[in-house]
């Protein structure tokens, strides 16, 4: 059953959003999807990049009132 | 495709640590292949025990060192060991020179290096140094 967790980085500072993102894609399971909260600006840009250059599935990603909310599936 | 990334970290100040540490965490887990080799005044800030602050050069050093949420640059070279397999290498002089064994450092630090066999290894990769 895949799940879906939020993980919460608001307030750091890059790269520390990324680097919670991908601790957290580690222990999850294939078809999981985590969603990112993130206030750091560059992580609109360097979320999607990475998600791309790794190979998941980049679900959603919207700025709402300043704070990013990207939502990625992890596919392997 | 996954690339070599060797970083060469001397400097002891909070600047230069904060971006090698930076590149190294975001490369490592992207799945580049990544090796940092500590000397000078960059290793002993990875002595069991020790917890002096490095010195900022400048302004943004100081705001790195106030402002919540920046990541340690401690805590950014464990997770590139961690979570990107980055290889962390203590300059086998820098240790004669301090005279301590690799026994004397983080755990995430891998064997004592000389010089020749680091630039052996990081022939053909991007070389950085701070």
């Amino acid at each position: 059953m895949s799940q879906e967790k939020v993980v919460d980085a608001r307030n750091t500072f890059c790269p520390g959003p990324l680097m919670e993102l991908i601790s957290n894609m580690k222990q999850a399971s294939i078809g999981d999807v985590i969603e990112l909260l993130s206030t750091d600006e560059g992580s609109g840009n360097d979320v999607p990049e990475w998600v791309n250059k790794i190979g998941h599935e980049l679900v959603s990603s919207q700025n709402i009132d300043g704070v990013w909310h990207i939502k990625i599936r992890k596919v392997k | 495709m996954s690339r070599k990334i060797d970083i060469v970290c001397v400097s002891g100040t909070r600047e230069k640590l904060q971006m090698a540490a930076m590149i190294a965490s975001v490369a490592a887990a992207t799945g580049d292949t990544v090796t940092v080799f500590f000397s000078m005044n960059a290793l002993t800030y990875f002595i069991k025990g020790r917890t002096a602050e490095a010195p900022a050069e400048g302004e943004l050093g100081t705001l790195l060192a106030n402002k919540e949420g920046v990541p340690p640059f401690k805590q950014l070279f464990k997770q590139a060991a961690e979570l990107g397999d980055a290889k962390l290498l203590p300059c086998s002089m820098a240790l004669d020179l301090l005279k301590i064994t690799k026994n004397d450092l983080d755990p995430e630090f891998g064997p004592p290096t000389g010089l020749t066999r680091f630039l052996s290894d990081a022939e053909g990769g991007q070389l950085l140094t701070f």
